[in-house]
């Protein structure tokens, strides 16, 4: 059980299109152990991201299915926390609202107020926001405002964490701040984690494998890569660790010479 | 100076004759590079930012004032503009009188043309807005709806007044619904076109929360979609402040296109002017009311 914790169990996915169907997915199997973090990482348009969505109920799988916990994913539902790529705040809320609204949906019928108030300054102060609780999504920076995606995500207690390219739209130092954040925080919670990424840094850093997919259309898994460096990662000792080096490499070698993309 | 020098490996360039602007300005930036930031050389002195902006409408105005006096003063029955004030200090130093049902104070016949706009645009809002809702939300509604909107639209609003007539047997409902009629379009479009903008992603997060209709509703579509209400609301007062004093004029009774006719069968072209004014002036406070109401509900 706790090694398939999640099971991604021969998804296929086909789109139609005005040019007739599509195939995006094609037959993807997965078993990701309970508070693993494993990444999906694959050139643009390989369906990682429609994988993503698959797991977290959005889209449909055309054929297989995701089970979480031994029960089938029927639809989109609250034991899996999704952060989106542009943090999908809403901006007539303050950050506190924000995360309230989910708490509110998932504890609201068996906690009182107080505590849901509490579970929503906790979730805040875990990623480091605790002061700016009552600032609008527009009065925060873009990193700001991804850190409460992720507080949102998290504060619903979830099974697993879906991250969709968290960190894609953020500059470079902001990016790297909050990947360390993310190390911090996922050592505290223990989380199984999924995540769809395209930087490679960012896959060897954070994750326990590194699912790269082959190019679209009819993505497979192409190889699986366990990245056994210890634990806790720190960005710096690692710069220079002959077997992140060597991981990285190998990462880079998929991606670049046996996936190049034609007149990408 | 000699520090970058001797990083740089080079020889020393001879200073020839040390400049006193390097010397005065560029020096202490140098050799101090945490001192606190000095203060500017020299501070231009210019007319504050406000003082052309406050200026450039003031004179806009002297000008139409003066052209309006040569206008008068070129001969015709056009009265000028001291003789307009005169009348107009007139009129508004008693706004409130009634002297009978045809005879009323310019105040009476304002709040009259209101309180007709404000019904018919309140039930137009009932109305509209949550039709807007279902057109924005269903596909099949939009396409139904969308034939009778596109061909009603463009109808002048006064062509449903002799309907109006008929049906309500009375002029004042016969307005009232013209109003109802002109601000309903407005309403309804923008509406649906805001409930159709709403971004996928805020759709996403009710979907992976499983939110319920209410919170739904309440928590994302309302407020997404206000903005666009908002602006079909402007638009609609806009529309039915423009249409009353015509309505007015051929329903009669009171109210200020009432009033403009009246005055004109008195040959008042002072009073006429004088209504001009007003009405711009209503419709100016109605259409900037509107304005800060939705930058209170503008998000980002």
């Amino acid at each position: 059980m706790a090694d398939k914790f999640l099971q991604i169990d021969k998804v296929r996915r086909v789109f139609e299109t005005k040019k007739g169907p599509f195939c995006a997915l094609e037959e993807i199997s997965l078993d990701i152990r309970a508070g693993e973090f494993v990444s999906l990482i694959g050139h643009s348009g390989c369906g990682k991201s429609t994988l993503l969505n698959i797991v977290a109920g959005l889209l449909e799988p055309t054929d297989g299915h995701i089970l979480l916990a031994n029960r089938e994913v029927t639809g989109p539902g609250p034991d899996r926390g999704v952060v989106f790529q542009n943090h999908s705040l809403l901006p007539w809320l303050t950050c506190f609202e924000n995360v309230h609204l989910a708490v509110e949906r998932v504890f609201g019928a068996t906690e009182r107020k107080a505590a849901l108030t509490e579970r929503v300054q906790r979730a805040l102060e875990l990623v480091q926001l605790g002061h700016a609780k009552h600032k609008y999504p527009h009065e925060i920076s873009g990193g700001m405002k991804q850190r409460v995606g992720i507080a949102r995500a998290l504060s619903i207690e979830p099974k697993v964490l879906l991250l969709d390219e968290p960190f894609g739209a953020l500059d470079a130092l902001t990016r790297a701040h909050l990947q360390d954040e993310l190390i911090r925080i996922i050592a505290a919670t223990g989380s199984t984690v999924l995540m769809v990424t395209h930087d490679v840094d960012e896959a060897v850093l954070l994750s326990d494998r590194v699912v790269m997919m082959t190019n679209g259309p009819a993505a497979r898994i192409g190889e699986i890569l366990a990245i056994d460096l210890p634990r806790p990662r720190e960005r710096l000792a690692l710069a220079g660790h002959r077997r992140y080096v060597a991981l990285r490499a190998e990462l880079l070698e998929f991606l670049y010479r046996k996936q190049m993309r034609e007149a990408a | 100076m000699g520090a970058v020098s001797v990083l740089n490996a080079v020889p020393k360039p001879i200073p020839l004759a040390p400049a006193p602007v390097e010397a005065d300005a560029l020096r202490p930036a140098v050799d101090q590079p945490k001192a606190a930031p000095e203060p500017p050389l020299y501070v231009r002195a210019r007319a504050p930012a406000w003082l052309p902006r406050l200026l450039a409408p003031l004179i806009g105005l002297a000008l139409f004032v003066v052209l309006w006096e040569l206008l008068s003063k070129a001969g015709g029955q056009l009265p000028g503009p001291l003789s307009t004030w005169h009348s107009a200090v007139e009129v508004f130093s008693n706004p409130f009188y009634r002297k009978g049902p045809n005879d009323q104070g310019i105040g009476w016949n304002v709040l009259t043309s209101l309180a007709r706009v404000g019904i018919g645009f309140g039930a137009a809002a009932v109305v509209g807005i949550p039709l807007g809702f279902m057109i924005g939300r269903f596909r099949f509604l939009s396409d139904m709806a969308a034939p009778i909107i596109s061909i009603l639209k463009p109808v002048s609003p006064l062509a449903w007044l002799p309907i109006g007539l008929m049906v309500f047997k009375a002029a004042n409902p016969a307005a009232i619904y013209v109003i109802f009629i002109c601000s309903l379009w407005p309403m309804i479009v923008n509406t649906a076109v805001g409930v159709r903008q709403i971004p996928q992603d805020y759709l996403n997060v009710a979907r992976v929360l499983k939110l319920s209709e209410w919170k739904v509703f309440t928590k994302i579509l309302f407020p997404a979609v206000l903005p666009y209400m908002i602006t079909g609301v402007r638009l609609s007062i806009g529309v039915a402040w423009l249409v009353i004093v015509a309505a007015e004029m051929l329903t009669g009774g009171i109210g200020i296109g009432f009033w403009v006719w009246d005055e004109w069968n008195n040959l008042n072209v002072q009073h006429i002017i004088i209504a001009i004014f007003t009405v711009g002036i209503v419709g100016l406070v109605l259409e900037q009311t509107m304005i800060l109401l939705a930058r209170r509900f503008s998000y980002e």
